[in-house]
């Protein structure tokens, strides 16, 4: 990099790092906002209805709720930065203890679904965008048009009736079959990544079978984005001079697809993954629901049915916050790999 | 001026199609009614936007027609005598866990889900237009703050945002509508600020200024009308976004309240019943998921008629 | 030097079927080539460039490359499977593009893009392809070859990038090659120098050069012969030195319209278009 280079790096990580705090501070003020909006008399929920009105003042008092609008969003804001997102009614542990106990099964299922979004997508973009016009494309198209036009929730009661429920190729519901539960200690939380050091790899083959559907599901709606991108990208730089210079200098058409215009898409791609996990983080409150996969989104959604808004609203910052850090990044890479911007 | 209309001068009878494409139009509705045929025809010529076209119309006159549709059937009446029924000459679609018709609450979720569609466009396209054409318009800070709070709102996840205002409101279709209004505003505003930074500099709209036209007449009068293109496209391309957000939110119980027959919440419903009885669950998702497709495959099609640089 | 051409033309057409008809971009076109250079002259749609392109097997489909007799060195060219184009183009044959900001891919070095021609027909080592980008680079007179090889395309000024094209076209020694436009896209000041080295290399190496190009001016100094091309024909075919005597009313036309400096007019000359002369 040049000098300049480097310079421009720490404007661009700047901002990055600015955008980013700017943001989740927009975030929190909503989560707040929300918070503030409940119905429900916050007092009550933590004293009960039969408090007498002497430990309801000293509840209120001790909860901050006197204090200006203000003055409570402080409150909060540091509360959440120290980690404090409050207790749990069904669990009572701490959310955030929670949130980290649950936060890995939802990464494990993006990623797994990421992974087969980008294995199977990108080649099949650059199938597309080479092709164009001809069949491999039209079926692309297709293919595509109906991973985002379907609601996830659907698509996996249908997997689950189809594959399990009439033709039993696939395991069931949760990450592991009942019985398998305790056997490994859970170190990093991803079940396969535990089973397999811990040598354990009877539940490592039960773990993945429990992946196989729900990361298909997932991987196939994440494909039908990466796939849709990269073929408009490819098909943008296929129609370059420098192509066309590839082809004269005796490269073959793959060559030139892969070898000249493919790196040439790798940045705006990484954006494109980037915002594709963003989303399968964002949609697991649905396909954990469908899946009973315990992760982020189910604790989310049966902190909903049991009214604790606390852990919705610290399970929202969460999640909030990882698609807002993994979006931002996202740009921020993009904008410090582009080498014709590197010397801007 | 007037003609005068003489024996020499007689009105000139020109056919309807000749006046609507003609390449000279005389009045700002003429100009405007052509470009629609144009684009009319150009969207007709694109059998996948047809399709889509195809599927809209048909949502919009089911949800019109509902109670035809379900053979004057109730939605809500229950029948637990016949529960559960597979798909019949009675019951075309079969009936759910509690004996409802499901033919009946697929067409009046049709509803429902227009319903959805409709107000938060009413909602978002107004605000996103607003906010666009003043930031991009008055410039400077206005627009630096504007577009500040823009961008963050676009860096928030929807559907989980929706998920936790739809909470803490309670459930129902309105707050269901404010929650994703909320989150589905700032693509539209962008938008229409892109199109008004090119536009502002234009030498009409100097010429409107020089006239005396207030702030507020420039935008409103001559550069939002010329941002309405594009946000109806992106509009379209969305609506299939906010069904799946809707009958997401739907699906998790919040959204339409029982007995009210909404799709997503039917789907939740037949979660229970999937592996035997089917198509409690199965049809109205494939109701979602058609009138997504429609509005998916509508919305890339008028992008590659008003767009076409984006194909 | 051997009699046979290097280049023979019989008949070569190529055309674009589209929705409202087929479109005749090249018709007819005949022309031989030893190791001379000979100019293309023409407007936007006479057929020049496509003329470059059909020779390369570049046409891109639905266009569709006829001729009686297409050889490049006795080598028949319409007969070529897709390896075959791959030994031959660039090694045999290459081409000049108009811009390097387009021509130049922009995420590579270019050092490593001039390496890429050699490494595509000879087998060497990273070393040696090496030396000989950054030999080629010093050829085509590059002041600092180590540190322009690490450059990227958008680092290179108009000049410089076209410079880097020629090496990269040329490394392989190619025997015949194609400029479409080399100059078109630079300025003034730089076009006689991006010119001259051109002219070193072609005549150092014994290569035949086909010159493509709207300047009639630049052709005409440059080349041996002419051929001018009109909507997709050539009209006419003459030494360079002979072209004042052109007998084409087109040509005629087109050199009348050349201003003079120190014959100024009221009015430039424009070329009136017969439509005779697409028949």
């Amino acid at each position: 990099m040049s000098p300049d280079g480097v310079l421009g790096f720490f404007r661009r990580l700047g901002g990055f790092v600015g955008s980013l705090a700017l943001t989740l501070l927009g975030l929190t003020a909503v989560t707040f906002g929300i918070g503030r909006f409940i119905p429900v008399d916050p007092v009550l929920a933590v004293v009960g209805d039969h408090a007498t009105r002497d430990i309801y003042d000293k509840a209120r008092l001790a909860m901050g709720l006197d204090r200006s609008i203000a003055e409570q969003y402080l409150i909060y804001l540091r509360k959440v930065a120290s980690g404090d997102l409050g207790q749990s009614v069904i669990t009572s542990h701490s959310i955030l203890a929670d949130l980290m106990q649950f936060f890995p099964a939802t990464l494990e299922l993006s990623t797994v679904a990421t992974v087969i979004g980008v294995a199977l997508g990108v080649p099949a973009g650059v199938a597309a965008a080479a092709y164009k016009g001809k069949w491999p494309d039209q079926i692309l198209r297709v293919v595509g048009l109906f991973g985002y036009s379907m609601p996830i929730f659907w698509l996996g009661l249908v997997g689950l009736a189809i594959f399990y429920g009439r033709l039993g190729w696939a395991a069931g519901p949760g990450r592991l079959d009942v019985g398998y539960d305790d056997i490994v200690t859970a170190r990093t939380g991803v079940i396969l990544v535990d089973s397999a050091l811990a040598g354990e790899w009877e539940v490592f083959r039960n773990a993945a079978a429990h992946l196989v559907l729900p990361g298909l599901l997932l991987g196939y709606v994440s494909l039908a984005y990466i796939a849709r991108m990269t073929r408009s990208f490819m098909i943008d730089q296929l129609s370059q001079e420098y192509v066309v210079a590839a082809r004269i200098k005796g490269r073959s058409f793959w060559g030139a697809v892969w070898g000249h215009a493919f790196p040439n898409i790798m940045v705006p791609l990484i954006t494109v993954v980037g915002l594709s996990y963003a989303s399968l983080l964002e949609g697991a409150v649905l396909t954990e629901s469908v899946f009973v996969w315990p992760g982020l989104g189910l604790y989310i959604t049966r902190s909903l049915f049991n009214a604790d808004m606390n852990a919705v609203l610290g399970g929202t910052l969460m999640v909030g916050a990882t698609f807002i850090g993994i979006n931002l990044l996202c740009d921020f890479l993009y904008k410090v790999f582009d080498p014709r911007l590197r010397s801007a | 001026m007037t003609i005068e209309l003489t024996p020499e001068n007689p009105p000139q009878v020109v056919p309807l199609a000749h006046w609507l494409l003609s390449d000279a139009p005389t009045s700002r509705r003429q100009a405007v009614l052509g470009n629609l045929t144009r684009g009319m025809f150009a969207l007709a010529a694109n059998p996948a936007a047809l399709i889509g076209l195809l599927i809209v119309l048909a949502l919009v006159t089911i949800a019109a027609f509902a109670p035809l549709v379900a053979g004057f059937r109730s939605p809500i009446e229950q029948d637990l005598v016949h529960r559960l029924a597979a798909p019949s000459g009675d019951h075309w679609f079969g009936t759910d866990e509690l004996g409802r018709d499901i033919l009946a609450r697929t067409a009046y979720g049709a509803r429902v889900t227009l319903t959805i569609v409709m107000l938060v466009s009413i909602l978002v396209a107004p605000i996103g237009l607003a906010v666009g054409t003043t930031a991009g318009y008055l410039g400077g800070w206005v627009d630096a703050i504007l577009m500040r709070i823009t961008d963050i709102f676009l860096a928030f996840p929807r559907l989980v945002l929706a998920l936790a205002f739809s909470a803490a409101l309670g459930p129902g279709i309105e707050n269901a509508v404010i929650a994703i209004s909320l989150t589905a505003w700032p693509p539209y505003a962008r938008i229409a600020r892109a199109e008004t930074v090119s536009i502002a500099r234009s030498d009409f709209i100097a010429a409107v200024v020089l006239q005396g036209a207030s702030t507020w007449r420039v935008l409103f009068r001559h550069i939002v009308p010329l941002c309405i293109s594009s946000v109806i496209v992106r509009l379209t391309l969305d609506m299939a976004g906010i069904i799946l957000t809707a009958a997401g939110l739907g699906f998790l119980g919040l959204g339409a309240q029982p007995p009210t027959a909404e799709w997503g919440a039917m789907v939740s419903t037949g979660r229970d019943v999937i592996f035997d009885q089917w198509w409690v669950a199965t049809i109205p998702g494939l109701a979602i998921f058609i009138v997504s497709l429609g509005f998916n495959l509508l919305g890339d099609g008028l992008r590659d008629v008003f767009d076409p640089k984006n194909t | 030097m051997s009699d046979s051409p290097l280049l023979e033309v019989e008949d070569l057409n190529v055309t674009f079927p589209g929705r409202g008809g087929a479109t005749r971009a090249v018709r007819n076109a005949s022309f031989s080539l030893g190791r001379e250079r000979l100019g293309i002259v023409g407007e936007s749609g006479s057929g020049k460039s496509t003329t470059g392109r059909a020779l390369l097997g570049l046409i891109p489909p639905p266009g569709l490359v006829s001729a009686k007799r297409l050889q490049l060195s006795g080598q028949d060219l319409s007969s070529l499977t897709d390896a075959d184009w791959q030994r031959l183009r660039g090694r045999r044959i290459s081409m000049v593009m108009q811009d390097p900001k387009y021509s130049l891919n922009p995420v590579l070095k270019v050092g490593r893009q001039i390496e890429e021609t050699y490494r595509l027909h000879h087998r060497a080592s990273q070393g040696e392809a090496r030396r000989r980008s950054l030999a080629m680079l010093e050829a085509v007179k590059i002041r600092d070859p180590d540190l322009v090889y690490h450059f990227y395309a958008h680092q290179l000024s108009g000049g410089m990038g076209q410079r880097v094209m020629i090496a990269m076209m040329l490394i392989a020694e190619p025997d015949l090659l194609i400029a479409d436009e080399p100059t078109s896209a630079l300025d003034v000041t730089v076009q006689n120098e991006v010119l001259r080295i051109l002219d070193d290399l072609v005549t150092d190496r014994g290569m035949g050069l086909i010159f493509i190009s709207h300047n009639l001016t630049i052709v005409s100094s440059f080349c041996d012969r002419v051929l001018v091309m009109y909507g997709g024909r050539i009209v006419e075919e003459c030494k360079a030195s002979e072209l004042s005597a052109a007998r084409h009313p087109y040509t005629r036309a087109l050199m009348k319209a050349v201003p003079v400096l120190d014959r100024p007019v009221s009015e430039l000359a424009v070329v009136i278009r017969d439509p005779e002369w697409l028949r």
